[in-house]
């Protein structure tokens, strides 16, 4: 399945620093909010409110390394995706961070060098299963690491729920 | 064929006799642990539409991030978690005022054992390495997958070996050793790794200490940390990634802090400068135990918390609060001026009991420092060992033992 092309193209909307972490990204005195389309609206809150507000459905957002890094709230990732944000693409991940967004179905890209080549506004184009981007605004083509089969495999399940459901509902007496 | 401790305890716990970093194993779990983020965990699992958990016998709840309910919201949610805990049949449920922040009441009630694979839906799950186990945080979807299935995926980590030798200078802990450590590597310094920390003077601490420095390994991005166990170790020619050697004489003389807003921005004390503190917080996952108390009622007895500033305690369980009660710690906290928050996690994650205006400045034994952690996204957080967090209450400012200990009854 995994070299069917997996393509996604967008606009960068926002190019952050190293080490976002979770807090900055989703602020705990909402983590009581457990419906997940409704975190968006405490996105960026406290650090950055803009970013919401520049986000357009499909967008990218682009940044240093170790994205994501402390707490495990997936509310995190949660409010990134039901923002509309496409795809993450940063130098590195934090760990929980980088499964919470596959598992929720939103695409997290490691890419070295995007944060320093691409710049808020740019159109790109990611070819998941390649591991490749392509700053069409630039003319640049960026390495990127590619996305494991079975992050793959989830992503176009829609994530880890949809996943979980399909295989149950096929064998239910499985597991 | 030699392994690290990480290495050997995916390698049982995936039916195979061995395996190598960055290979994928799927590995059998043996306890999964949830907070309140389980009415997360619960609704995706039924949107999965199982209806069983895989093992009731093996999933643990306990709340602890908002005890009591501070809000309707969330009262709602621990209603719903109440009312699934009992459907399904889950036995290890520790409801409010019956345990504490789930690190702590995972460790005394006896749930982790060596060599076991433990995943909680909290970041500091690494916590558990202090008792042998291969222990890492998940996110809530991940940990309905395993509520359905038992298992979960893992890249073997590489390890890192950290050995300390060498004696603590007076009023120098573990929570000085793992912020200078995390000064050092940075909080990206064990990105996926797993670590082992070991050495004469790792093997001297108690297992509260040994489980700071397993709970902080988080904020350098570890995977999972181990102190020694007796029960399983690592082979004697297991491959590390990297040997770190640390002498606590030479290198770590005097206390570490995490500045904001980072927890690897460490600087030894005496690098500060005056930073003057509107509230001090003793308590957390990290130091919020026995030994944590007592050295900050060692500090306060007979003295007063500086006027301008406030200083509050939350025990890390109710056992530690009852075993702080009866060794008279809580009386010489509260009557140095300390209020004492219930068991949990209080103003640890923002949401509540203790929140800090724009502006104000906090010394904390947590932690977490980063922007808008403990209140307003224009406060501070200065994240240090809870000798330091009692003695700045005492000061008023950031300050060593040492100043408050050499002044007889300070402020009375
Ligand atoms: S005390 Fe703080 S760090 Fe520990 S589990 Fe609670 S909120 Fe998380």
């Amino acid at each position: 399945m995994s070299d069917v092309p997996f393509v996604l193209r967008g606009r960068v909307a926002a190019v952050l620093g190293a080490n976002i972490d979770t807090d900055v990204i989703y602020p705990g005195r909402y983590l009581n909010i457990t419906d997940r389309d409704k975190t968006a609206e405490h996105l960026f809150e406290l650090a950055y409110p803009e970013i919401r507000q520049k986000l357009r459905p499909g967008d990218f957002l682009v940044a240093g390394p170790n994205f994501g890094c402390g707490s495990s709230r997936e509310q995190a990732a949660a409010a990134l995706k039901y923002s509309g944000c496409g795809a993450v693409i940063a130098a590195s991940f934090a760990r929980i961070f980088y499964r919470n967004a596959i598992n929720l179905g939103l695409p997290a890209i490691v890419s070295a060098s995007a944060a320093g080549e691409c710049r808020e506004g740019d159109e790109l184009e990611i070819d998941l299963a390649a591991g490749e981007i392509r700053n069409l605004s630039r003319r640049i083509t960026l390495a990127a690491a590619p996305l494991d089969p079975r992050a793959i495999e989830l992503l176009r399940a829609g994530g880890l729920i949809p996943y979980l459901k399909a295989k149950y509902a096929a064998a239910p007496a499985a597991g | 064929m030699s392994m690290t401790l990480a290495e050997k305890i995916l390698a049982r716990a995936s039916g195979r006799s061995r395996v190598a970093p960055d290979e994928i194993v799927v590995a059998d779990i043996d306890l999964a642990m949830s907070h309140e983020n389980a009415d997360l965990v619960r609704k995706a699992f039924l949107e999965i539409g199982v209806p069983r958990v895989w093992d009731p016998e093996k999933i643990v709840i306990i709340f602890d991030h908002r005890i009591p309910a501070e809000s309707e919201k969330t009262a709602a949610t621990h209603k719903a978690v109440r009312e699934f805990v009992q459907q399904q049949g889950i036995r290890h449920f520790y409801d409010v005022g019956r345990g504490g922040i789930c690190h702590q009441v995972l460790a005394e009630n006896g749930h982790v054992k060596p060599g076991m694979v433990v995943v909680g839906t909290d970041s500091h799950t690494t916590t558990h390495g202090a008792f042998g186990a291969f222990a890492t945080g998940i996110g809530a979807t991940e940990m309905a997958g395993v509520w359905v299935e038992g298992k979960l995926w893992f890249k073997v980590p590489s390890t890192i070996r950290i050995e300390v030798e060498g004696e603590f200078a007076p009023w120098v802990s573990a929570k000085d050793l793992i912020l200078w450590i995390i000064g050092r590597l940075g909080a990206a310094g064990a990105d996926y790794r797993a670590v082992e920390f070991d050495g004469p003077a790792v093997r001297r601490m108690s297992a509260a200490s040994r489980m700071v420095l397993c709970n902080l390994s988080m904020e350098m991005g570890a995977k999972t940390a181990f102190t020694p166990v007796a029960e399983i170790g690592p082979d004697p020619e297991a491959e590390y990634e990297r040997v770190l050697r640390v002498n606590l004489d030479y290198e770590i003389p005097e206390p570490q802090i995490a500045c904001p807003h980072s927890v690897d921005n460490v600087k030894p004390l005496s690098e500060l400068g005056d930073v003057p503190v509107h509230q001090a917080v003793l308590g957390s996952c990290t130091n919020g135990r026995l030994e944590d108390l007592e050295v900050a009622a060692r500090i306060l007895a007979g003295r007063r918390v500086h006027p301008h500033t406030r200083l509050i305690v939350i025990p890390a369980s109710q056992r530690v609060y009852l075993d702080a009660i009866r060794l008279g710690y809580v009386q010489t906290l509260i009557e140095s001026g300390a209020i004492i928050n219930p068991p949990g996690c209080g103003p640890c994650v923002g949401v509540h009991q203790g929140i800090l205006a724009a502006g104000e400045v906090c010394i904390s034994s947590t932690n977490r420092n980063f922007i808008g952690r403990m209140g307003s996204k224009d406060s501070y957080v200065y994240l240090a060992s809870p000798a330091v967090v009692a003695a700045s209450a005492v000061a008023g400012r950031i300050v060593h033992p040492e100043v408050v200990m050499a002044k007889e009854h300070a402020h009375v």
